[in-house]
């Protein structure tokens, strides 16, 4: 199986300087290892990390923007998959860490892990890729090509908890951090300071 | 369902004031109130962009994230959506203080004329005072002249950033 923050260092080694959305402690160990000001941290409600990827993923159609769900999160938000789905964003790529606890809620199992598998949900619910890793050494190769397809892509991530990196909430629901991420944004998206 | 349909609430007035505003996308789960009047007329209107969604919540989130693309959206939700998504209203809108726009539509709202404070449903009743605890600003809209403020108020919450809550009484004629 593979640790969570190896498989995030895998990505950021990719992914350097694009949006990302996250959720909890995907998101905590995210921006230790990926620290940088288009992190969208302020999802606010546990559930609504893939929400809120898609409104950005549908306001800049021409930036990728990367989500980093949780597996209690998405089972919170199900739908959204089939919003996802139907809506259709193609610059839209979904991760989800499967590590089936509800993790930094006491560590308490998921629901009906052994037969979960997200990757079909969002196969049936219309993303156009899905996949789905639990080894490094299969995940690794396959990111530069999983970043470039059309989306909405799902990839369903079979994690263990790696490095116990800081759950900095403070942080993530800051109005500093909102502020950080509105100007990265703005200054992409319209090549200015607003 | 035989909807009571009112005579001075105009669904396309509503979509006028939401194109003045410059909304450009309507996040909608359908609610019985305004589906006939303005979901299903917004979806065949070119100017504005429809994201059905299974769950309000999502549509709070989806809103959110268009605002920080400086792209103008309305959440169109029935009272009882409204009513489940208090944790992510309260979050994302109201402690984050984003422009989330949402027209609530009042499922059950008696036609008599009276208040929605006074109504003999409970659901309805409480949601004025839950807006008034959050501190969320609300707006009855009821008739053409609460209509030809709509667009005016949306340009305000965006000036401010601050979430505003429609509340739609009757149904609106579809023409």
């Amino acid at each position: 199986m593979l640790r969570r923050d190896d498989a995030l260092k895998a990505l950021a080694a990719y992914y350097t300087d694009g949006i990302a959305v996250g959720a909890y402690q995907g998101i905590f160990d995210w921006m230790q290892i990926r620290p940088h000001p288009l992190n969208y941290l302020c999802t606010g409600a546990m559930g609504q990390a893939s929400s809120h990827g898609l409104g950005i993923a549908l306001g800049a159609p021409n930036e990728k923007v990367v989500v980093l769900d949780g597996d209690g999160s998405l089972l919170m938000n199900l739908g959204s998959l089939f919003t996802i789905g139907h809506a259709a964003p193609g610059n839209l790529v979904h991760f989800v860490m499967h590590n089936r606890t509800y993790e930094v809620n006491g560590e308490f199992p998921i629901l009906d892990s052994k037969i979960l598998q997200f990757e079909e949900l969002a196969r049936i619910a219309g993303y156009r890729h899905s996949f789905a890793f639990g080894d490094i050494a299969d995940f690794k190769p396959r990111i530069k090509h999983i970043l470039e397809l059309e989306g909405p892509v799902f990839v369903n991530l079979h994690v263990k908890p790696g490095e116990s990196y800081p759950r900095d909430y403070v942080t993530i629901h800051s109005s500093e951090s909102r502020s950080v991420f509105r100007k990265a944004l703005h200054a992409r998206l319209f090549g200015n300071q607003q | 369902m035989t909807a009571n349909i009112s005579a001075t609430l105009k669904g396309p007035s509503i979509i006028s004031a939401l194109n003045d505003a410059g909304v450009q996308t309507v996040v909608a789960l359908p609610d019985i109130v305004t589906c006939s009047g303005l979901l299903w007329p917004l979806r065949e209107d070119p100017n504005v962009r429809l994201i059905p969604v299974c769950k309000e919540d999502e549509g709070v989130s989806i809103c959110a994230g268009l605002s920080y693309c400086n792209q103008r959206s309305v959440l169109l939700i029935q009272h009882t959506g409204f009513l489940d998504s208090i944790n992510a209203i309260r979050a994302i809108a109201v402690e984050y203080q984003l422009p989330i726009v949402m027209l609530v539509g009042l499922q059950g709202m008696e036609s008599d004329g009276r208040d929605p404070l006074e109504s003999d449903r409970l659901g309805i009743r409480i949601v004025q005072p839950i807006c008034e605890a959050m501190k969320l600003t609300t707006y009855l809209v009821d008739d053409d002249v609460s209509v030809g403020k709509l667009s005016a108020r949306i340009e305000q919450a965006y000036e401010l950033s601050q979430p505003v809550v429609f509340l739609i009484s009757q149904h609106p004629s579809a023409d």
